[in-house]
């Protein structure tokens, strides 16, 4: 069963489709990766999903059933992309407060916090202010609030910015463990690098339509130009053959492109027969990096700023 | 249900445990019982020099008439109530044409309000004469219970009238009756501004902060406007019985400082003293306060703070929620806070201007309505609650303020909700409000 089911959702502003016909699953424990540029409609989209907002158009099914955002805000839990956090309130009471809005009950909430406190060695924060703690440590604190009440679905906008590579790391090892747990987290970002190391599934948002879906390998098969790569020991004088045409050529190797109805093999014999040594050979997948520029290139930047 | 708890319970807290907070419960009574005590002092300064006319027609004073402290009587004067003031005089005091003991007719004709002191001291004068003149009579005649012609003589009373500056005559107002309802009109208008701002800036911070994403996604955003307005409410009400009780145990304590007995005892001692009269200020101070705590009680104090608390809380549950919407509608700069808030500070600010005019006319027809509409209503009926209801303020008045506030709560509460909804997740330019009013009508 698909833990989120989202089907056909609109969302539409004054003077824009902030999301329109949105539809995607997420199944238990995977960690999904939701890509576009800005103002494309992913703070909508995942607003909806937390329940802040509701659609115009379109189903949420949570586990199968309607989502319901009174009784479901229980098991999701939300980092939206700016932190959100009482500056002058102590950090104890911060995170017993919040689990508490969750519906957690106090003793259970005093666990909890116990544990994940230890774990990121936050013990000695309990009575300091927010305003006290540093941008990494607020960002600590976030994530903590956010998983505290152990949400089936943890949704995470942004959530290593301002984090230095250890912080970084940790937060990293937690989300993994999460999703060996059985959580599931929808992961929204511009780092594509993240997205790659980190999520199984992605899609992409431009425009408020989906542009891109499915596993992170699947999606790079689909866009590959057959690029590979051949390391060589010796460079031929003429690189002219009908199987490829060369893209780049590096300190010991080449970059091509095989054309259509030839093989890798078709390449690699054309150097066999010269007698040029093969190091290495392996097929260049472009970047979700690489991917996402070229499908949002010519999206105006200027819809973020139509008013609503 | 809890969640809204909850969101009461942080708000209420996280304010009552502030200094601030802690230092203004403190210090207000102390300001309060400084505020009385100048009153009292230029209360008795005011008694000097006082001048009275006494045109006695019938006779009631046969001998000529002594003066009394810093109040000078002069027995039928040639004058009346149109030139008394260019002789020198303060007052005219009208004798009565009928019976001794008939005590209504006595009346006290000035341009001015008369202190309270000196008002008394008129009053005792009187009764001091007309229990002498009846002790005399009533020895020719055989008759001397002197506890019942002192019965009568303590029956009567000076009535005040006050010479309006076109020559009409209004009634005296009573001292009590002013202070108190400007008092009480002033403290709306001032907890209005104060808690009102606290729920605005309540809201920005929340906004500013993004914490409100994190909340909302756990509770409605009407949870959380109604929390904090209710949370901040409650810090108010914690304030005024806080101020209540404190106010009552100081004058208490001033109280039991100046039993009534023991001032009467150091009057009598300083009229028979050679040396009294050095004691002559303290002892007026005394007599003063004793005085003005007296005139206090005349006030029905249960109908004025228990009115005093509806009104706070239903015209802070009218204004909070309109101060919410502001402050969902402004991205960080407090500048635009000011430009927003306009539309709802300008009816508080108009009241406080009506108020004072109400308080000297408080059974006017601008008073009247402008202590029933809603916007104006907490303020304005405040002043003029203490001058007695049903007498100046009938109960069809007062029961319909109250329901128009409590309906014109419901309903700005259920426009702001929308504004609030679409406002506090809102980031970027500020709102206008007619983007503002386009939301609020919205349907949902």
């Amino acid at each position: 069963m698909n833990l989120l089911e989202v089907k056909n959702l609109k969302k539409y502003y004054a003077t824009q489709k902030a999301v329109d016909d949105i539809s995607f699953t997420i199944k238990p424990g995977t960690i999904f990766g939701l890509l576009g540029p800005n103002g494309a409609g992913k703070t909508t989209l995942l607003r909806m999903i937390t329940g802040i907002f509701f659609p115009d158009e379109g189903e949420i099914l949570f586990e199968g059933k309607k989502f319901i955002p009174e009784e479901d805000s229980m098991r999701i839990g939300y980092m939206p992309e700016e932190r959100g956090l009482y500056k002058k309130m102590k950090i104890g009471e911060q995170a017993i407060y919040l689990a508490q809005l969750k519906g957690l009950s106090r003793i259970d909430t005093m666990k909890k916090i116990k544990i994940w406190f230890e774990k990121f060695e936050m013990q000695s924060w309990w009575n300091k202010k927010v305003e006290d703690l540093s941008k990494g440590m607020q960002q600590k604190l976030q994530f903590v609030i956010t998983v505290l009440h152990e949400p089936k679905l943890i949704i995470l906008d942004e959530p290593f910015s301002g984090l230095d590579p250890v912080n970084s790391n940790l937060i990293k090892e937690e989300i993994f463990q999460l999703a060996k747990q059985g959580r599931t987290i929808i992961f929204s970002t511009h780092r594509m690098e993240q997205v790659e190391e980190i999520c199984d599934q992605i899609i992409l948002v431009n425009k408020g339509q989906k542009i891109l879906d499915g596993s992170v390998n699947d999606i790079k098969q689909q866009f590959k130009e057959n690029h590979f790569h051949i390391g060589l020991n010796t460079f031929p004088e003429s690189f002219q053959s009908n199987a490829f045409e060369v893209i780049n050529r590096e300190e010991n190797g080449l970059v091509v492109k095989i054309k259509d109805n030839y093989s890798t093999n078709d390449v690699l014999q054309h150097f066999m027969k010269q007698q040029i040594g093969i190091l290495e050979f392996h097929e260049i997948l472009p970047s979700l990096n690489y991917i996402f520029i070229k499908l949002v290139e010519n999206t105006p930047v200027s819809r973020e700023f139509i008013p609503v | 249900m809890n969640k809204i708890w909850l969101i009461i319970k942080r708000e209420y807290l996280t304010r009552v445990r502030n200094k601030t907070f802690i230092l203004s419960t403190f210090l207000t009574p102390i300001l309060f019982a400084a505020v009385i005590g100048i009153i009292v002092f230029i209360t008795i300064k005011n008694t000097d020099k006082e001048k009275i006319a006494v045109l006695d027609n019938s006779g009631v004073f046969k001998t000529p008439l002594d003066s009394v402290k810093s109040i000078k009587f002069i027995l039928n004067p040639k004058v009346d109530t149109s030139t008394f003031e260019a002789q020198g005089y303060t007052a005219i005091l009208y004798a009565p044409h009928t019976e001794l003991n008939s005590t209504d007719k006595w009346q006290l004709w000035s341009k001015k309000n008369f202190g309270v002191i000196a008002m008394d001291a008129v009053n005792d004068k009187i009764r001091k004469e007309i229990e002498n003149d009846l002790l005399l009579s009533r020895f020719h005649s055989g008759n001397t219970a002197v506890d019942s012609i002192r019965a009568i003589a303590d029956k009567i009373v000076a009535d005040p009238k006050v010479i309006g500056k076109d020559s009409t005559v209004a009634q005296g107002n009573s001292v009590a009756a002013y202070g108190v309802g400007y008092g009480a009109g002033f403290l709306i208008y001032i907890t209005l501004f104060i808690y009102g701002a606290m729920v605005m800036r309540g809201v920005m911070e929340e906004k500013t902060n993004r914490i409100a994403e994190v909340v909302i996604s756990s509770v409605k955003p009407f949870q959380l406007m109604m929390g904090k307005i209710i949370g901040i409410g409650a810090v108010g009400l914690t304030q005024f019985f806080m101020w209540i009780i404190l106010i009552t145990v100081f004058s208490s304590i001033i109280g039991a400082l100046i039993p009534h007995d023991i001032l009467q005892q150091v009057n009598e001692a300083n009229k028979s003293m050679p040396g009294g009269q050095m004691n002559m200020q303290g002892n007026e101070a005394m007599i003063g306060l004793a005085k003005a705590s007296h005139e206090l009680s005349s006030v029905n104090w249960w109908l004025v703070v228990g009115c005093f608390i509806f009104y706070f809380l239903f015209g802070y549950l009218f204004y909070a929620a309109l101060f919410a919407a502001v402050g969902s509608a402004v991205n960080e700069d407090p500048q635009d806070a000011q430009s927003l808030m306009f539309p709802i500070t300008m009816p508080i600010v108009l009241a406080i201007i009506i108020m004072i005019n109400a308080i000297t006319h408080p059974e006017s027809s601008l008073a009247t309505w402008s202590s029933i509409i809603p916007f104006f209503s907490p303020i304005v009926m405040m002043a003029r609650i203490p001058f007695g209801v049903p007498g100046t303020v009938p109960y069809w008045q007062l029961g319909l303020s109250m329901l128009l506030l409590i309906a014109g709560f419901l309903l700005t509460t259920w426009l702001s909700a929308k504004i609030y909804r679409t406002g506090i997740l809102l980031y970027g330019k500020k709102a206008t409000w007619k983007e503002m009013w386009k939301w609020a009508l919205r349907r949902s």
